[in-house]
């Protein structure tokens, strides 16, 4: 029987899992919407084509936060209170990101478009550049002390492991961008993204080949683990198949599962710590020394059981429902691009449109 | 001094966030209203009236959901001794809210926004209502976490000595969520209700579309007088709650040293400090006191005197009295500007009844500037409720100042306080120039297009 306390553990990094996969796409797009689209009208395309979702995705993170403050408090207070300067960062990125969708479009002004895309692009960079060293450390340990509180400063949370984690989902998080742009925009945009992918597969390529030996030295694993190979293998299909002109729906897999088999492989390998103690083995946290009560957990196994099949339902509508291609504006700016969608259009590619929902109903 | 900068920072961050909570839950089922009376008639006036007021909602929406994930960090970051203390029973309600009512929110939010003329009229309108729903059931696991903190339920103490949850369902029948829930609901609606009403009153004054933002004004004022005169019954009504739990935060919002039976209530008052236990009130209504406290004429009020001697009996020594200043002002400036606005508001409904409303200048000038009230009486409510706890964060089980992250220096504390200061102010200053910006153009130009050729399925450029 699973314990409840690994069952949280599990639920936690599929909390994560679910949030690189799906904000990973849109912090991509977020972060090369000034790479990928060079007018006004491209960058809103761009822009547009996480439109509908970023908030739902971005959820993710709230959720395993709020999750790992249920589950296992002693994890969310102690890593928490560690992270305290790289965490500011991310608030910051996350805030100024956050509204920069709703504010950049509301003002004609380019200055104020301006400083809105460099705070979409700078916060987009930032994001899983910090929480990626934020995961990174929790495997190569940090300094604390027997009460299980923190007892470096801010460059103690420097570590090349967490740095190089942080840098291995930056690059993946742009390379799904860009798989994801060739799926819901048009040229150039999409041109654009593609010739983007060719650098950033194979720069993802190696750093995920080296994250998997680093993650493995750190750890003294010597069996072979599989999800550390699919996540090499993913990568490697979504550099070859990237920067071609056909199979963008299974560039967008490989660069998902990627992303997914990366993050997971971390969870898997910090199984059963949750938070290593690079002061002593004793002062490490663990899903048994951190955890809550068994019948907190199991409340919230239930609520669990209950929402997040709904959740994944009608996300999944939401990505259903806005399926099809953001075009750049082909008339002159300002105008809804009125020209039908075109091209693959499902993540598996090459199969036929599907049908629209029922058109707007008329006004009685 | 890190802990009374966090406490700072707390107090600065959550009553930021709470500007925009209000106006988000608020404003959201007023668009909804809307959009079902544009589903209802078929008005093309309707639904443009529905995306003007949408507009506002979702720059509301994006600062309010950005302030809120630093509430959510901050637990962690800046008082991680509280957290792990209480992270048991109170981390639940907070996991709760994100997966049923965050994902909810967000989601369809998103397809409201983007679903214009995509979605099928009658989805399309329940996408709205969903997000309605989501803001207010968010604020129910919120405010089930921040009851228990008013008053502990449903746990037991484990070997640990921590509060571990042992009856999750306590947390919702917590008498203090009950009527706490509902009072915070109702000034949502409120505060929704005045805004809209403020932007209906410039346009009118304007004489812009006067006959479309006279329906909105209707329209608020009709939400606005129910909400407003339960808001005043169900918070009377939970100061009797809280005077049962929390004596000391009643005790403390009156002045009342000495205990007293029957007590009378002053309507302004000279002195009443730490140092000074016979304040000289102004002008006192009999029995009043005993009414708001108790439910009865005659009730007996404790005194914050006894009340310390008790606390230091059972808790040991310390200063268990709350800033009675705060707690006294903050309970007035809520009452009396609720007042306020309340004979305002029966005198929007009789001009309303009489059909002078957009006649009436000084009640359209005056219904503009009154925006700015509810945003003060909110903020009252947070400071009564959360100052008269102090100096508890968990009533009776954990004191404020044992509560923050020992890791964190108050430099880093510094640095963050700081920080955000200039995040919110800069976020501010950009939501108020957008907000009125858009609350001063008229209503949108665009007509519904019945008959489009385009595919169902292709985006606009929304964004």
């Amino acid at each position: 029987m699973l314990a409840l306390h690994t069952l949280w553990f599990i639920l936690l990094a599929i909390l994560w899992v679910g949030f690189f996969v799906l904000e990973g796409f849109d912090l991509g797009v977020g972060a090369l919407h000034t790479v990928v689209g060079r007018t006004e009208d491209e960058q809103r395309a761009a822009i547009n084509t996480i439109g509908p979702w970023w908030d739902g995705n971005e959820v993710w993170l709230i959720v395993a936060g709020a999750g790992t403050f249920a589950a296992f408090p002693g994890w969310y207070a102690t890593w928490f209170s560690a992270l305290y300067l790289a965490l500011l960062l991310v608030l910051a990125a996350l805030m100024a990101r956050g509204v920069a969708f709703e504010f950049r479009g509301k003002s004609d002004d380019p200055r104020w478009r301006r400083t809105w895309s460099l705070c979409l692009t700078i916060g987009s960079l930032l994001i899983p550049l910090l929480l990626g060293v934020g995961l990174g450390d929790l495997l190569t340990g940090l300094p604390i002390n027997a009460e299980h509180e923190f007892t470096g400063n801010f460059f103690d949370l420097l570590r090349p492991y967490g740095l190089f984690t942080g840098i291995t989902l930056l690059v993946l998080c742009l390379l799904h961008g860009c798989t994801f742009l060739r799926l819901r925009s048009g040229p150039p945009i999409t041109d654009r993204a593609r010739s983007l992918s060719r650098p950033l597969g194979w720069v993802a390529v190696a750093l995920v080949v080296g994250f998997v030996i680093w993650t493995r030295a750190e750890v003294g694993k010597t069996v072979p683990d599989p999800v550390q190979a699919l996540a090499i293998l993913a990568v490697v299909f979504a550099a070859v198949l990237a920067p071609r002109e056909q199979h963008i729906g299974w560039a967008f897999t490989c660069s998902a599962v990627a992303i997914a088999a990366t993050v997971g492989s971390l969870f898997i390998h910090l199984y059963p710590h949750v938070m290593v103690s690079s002061t002593s083995a004793a002062y490490d946290l663990t899903v048994n020394n951190a955890a809550s009560g068994h019948y907190a957990l199991a409340v919230m196994t239930v609520v669990t059981i209950v929402f997040l099949p709904l959740v994944l339902l009608y996300q999944g509508w939401s990505f259903y429902v806005f399926r099809a291609r953001v075009l750049v504006p082909s008339e002159p700016a300002g105008t809804p691009s009125q020209t039908p969608a075109a091209g693959p259009s499902g993540p598996q590619g090459g199969g036929p449109e599907p049908s629209a929902p029922s058109p707007p109903a008329a006004p009685a | 001094m890190a802990n009374e900068l966090a406490r700072w920072q707390f107090a600065t961050t959550s009553i930021y966030h709470f500007l925009f909570v209000p106006v988000t839950i608020g404003l959201a089922f007023l668009v909804a209203i809307l959009q079902t009376a544009w589903y209802r008639n078929g008005n093309p006036e309707y639904r443009r009236l529905c995306k003007f007021f949408g507009t506002l909602l979702l720059i509301n929406v994006a600062v309010g959901v950005v302030t809120g994930l630093v509430q959510e960090f901050e637990f962690g970051m800046n008082w991680s001794l509280y957290a792990r203390y209480v992270g048991d029973v109170f981390g639940g309600p907070l996991a709760m809210e994100g997966l049923a009512a965050f994902f909810l929110e967000s989601t369809f939010l998103g397809l409201w926004l983007f679903g214009w003329d995509r979605l099928p009229r009658r989805i399309h309108l329940a996408c709205i209502w969903l997000v309605s729903f989501g803001t207010i059931l968010s604020a129910a696991f919120i405010m089930a976490a921040n009851s228990w903190m008013q008053h502990p339920v449903g746990y037991t103490m484990n070997s640990k000595g921590q509060p571990q949850l042992n009856n999750v369902g306590a947390l919702f029948t917590n008498p203090t969520f009950l009527w706490g829930y509902v009072h915070v609901i109702l000034a949502s609606l409120v505060t929704g209700a005045l805004v809209m009403l403020a932007v209906s009153a410039w346009q009118i004054r304007k004489r812009e579309a006067v006959a479309s933002f006279h329906h909105t004004a209707r329209l608020s004022i009709a939400v606005l007088l129910p909400s407003l005169v339960l808001a005043l019954f169900v918070g009377s009504e939970l100061g009797v709650i809280e005077a049962r739990y929390q004596p000391m935060k009643i005790a403390a919002a009156e002045a009342q040293w000495k205990t007293c039976k029957p007590c009378s209530f002053s309507l302004f008052q000279i002195g009443g400090g730490k140092n000074d236990h016979t304040p000289s009130q102004i002008i006192e209504i009999p029995h009043v006191l005993s009414l708001l406290a108790t439910n009865s004429w005659n009730g007996e009020v404790k005194g914050l005197e006894p009340l310390q001697k008790e606390y230091e009996k059972k808790y040991g020594p310390g200063e268990y009295v709350p800033n009675v200043f705060l707690q006294y002002w903050s309970m007035r400036i809520m009452a009396y500007i609720a007042s306020l606005v309340l004979l305002f508001t029966l005198w929007g409904a009789w001009l309303l009844h009489r059909g002078a409303l957009e006649r009436s200048k000084w009640f359209l000038r005056l219904a503009m500037w009154a925006v700015v009230t509810p945003f003060a009486m909110n903020t009252a409510g947070w400071m009564l409720t959360e100052n008269g706890r102090q100096p508890w964060i968990v009533q009776g089980l954990m004191k404020t100042v044992k509560a923050n992250s020992p890791a964190v220096s108050s430099g880093e504390v510094w640095a963050s306080l700081v920080a955000f200061i200039l995040i919110f102010t800069a976020l501010g200053a950009a939501d108020v120039f957008l907000m009125l910006r858009y609350a001063r153009k008229g209503l949108p130009t665009e007509q519904p297009q019945p008959h489009r050729t385009v595919p169902a399925t292709s985006p606009v450029l929304t964004y």
